[in-house]
């Protein structure tokens, strides 16, 4: 297994996960699931801009994600999986390739009916409904912005929810 | 021609300092713009980076060259021909923008990293004194 992190993050590639994330656990690849940046060449084009040199990031829609999974998660070095919101990453639970796996929130901010959980966690109800099933279909879910942080888990999430 | 706008999108309370710092060092004042992108989703980091802009000329000045402050700036500037994004903000890079405002934007924008890159050296005082 070489993706060692998945992670709900509404800002996908960014500071806080190349630089916290992927410094810390020496990632070299990154998966960003997401089928809008999948079909835009500069959006693809702006979220690779950055990476550090030797790191590549490959674009992928839901659908190939789970169609090339073994095939991702089977690539040499280290990786981390990234979707913008939860619906993403239950699809990808559905599908069955989150067993065992334990699967990061990272910053969702506010907007729509979101409520404020953590500084960088604010949850819709649609949004705990997703988690619910992501849970049921993977090792674990937890929120935790860097690896520095104390791990939320959630369970904790759904009681601050209430 | 329209004095460049700039704006200093970073992390935590970063722009806002280096702000501070570039006005006391000056004396020119209410030219630079901090946008920080703490709590703030790409929608809303656009917004705010967007807003003191106008129609431009700017130059957005982010700290780290990927990241969403990046994101931001090359989202808002995609298109226009008026916003130049320049990564690795620094003071001296932040204190030659403020009196070269009427430059056009990329001129500008290639100026101040110029003078970014003159203003990072190595001084080995610390050394044996034979260099090493």
């Amino acid at each position: 297994m070489a993706l060692e992190l998945f992670r709900i993050d509404e800002r996908l590639l960014h500071g806080q996960v190349i630089v916290g994330w992927g410094m810390r656990l020496g990632l070299d690849y990154y998966v960003i699931v997401d089928d809008e940046v999948a079909a835009s060449e500069w959006e693809k084009d702006l979220y690779s801009a950055g990476l550090p040199e030797g790191v590549d990031a490959y674009f992928l829609s839901t659908t190939e994600c789970i169609r090339r999974f073994d095939e991702l998660d089977g690539h040499s070095g280290r990786g981390a999986l990234l979707t913008r919101d939860p619906v993403a990453m239950r699809e990808l639970a559905e599908a069955g390739v989150l067993a065992g796996r334990r699967v990061n929130l990272g910053g969702l901010h506010a907007g729509g009916e979101r409520r404020r959980i953590l500084p960088f966690l604010f949850l819709a109800p649609d949004d705990l409904s997703d988690l619910k099933v992501i849970a049921e279909r993977s090792g674990s879910v937890s929120a935790r912005d860097l690896p520095s942080a104390p791990e939320v888990p959630f369970e904790e999430l759904v009681r601050a929810a209430r | 021609m329209t004095p460049t706008t700039g704006v200093i999108v970073a992390h935590a309370n970063l722009a806002s300092a280096l702000v501070e710092a570039a006005e006391s060092i000056s004396g020119i004042r209410g030219v630079l713009h901090p946008v920080s992108n703490d709590g703030l989703s790409p929608q809303e980091l656009m917004a705010r980076v967007e807003a003191p802009i106008g129609r431009g000329p700017a130059i957005v000045f982010t700290d780290l060259a990927s990241g969403s402050c990046t994101f931001a700036g090359r989202a808002v500037g995609r298109g226009s021909g008026a916003v130049v994004v320049v990564t690795g903000v620094s003071l001296p890079m932040l204190v030659d923008f403020l009196f070269n405002r009427d430059m056009q934007p990329e001129e500008l924008a290639r100026r101040v990293v110029e003078k970014a890159k003159s203003g990072a050296v190595v001084i080995a005082e610390c050394g044996d004194g034979n260099g090493a």
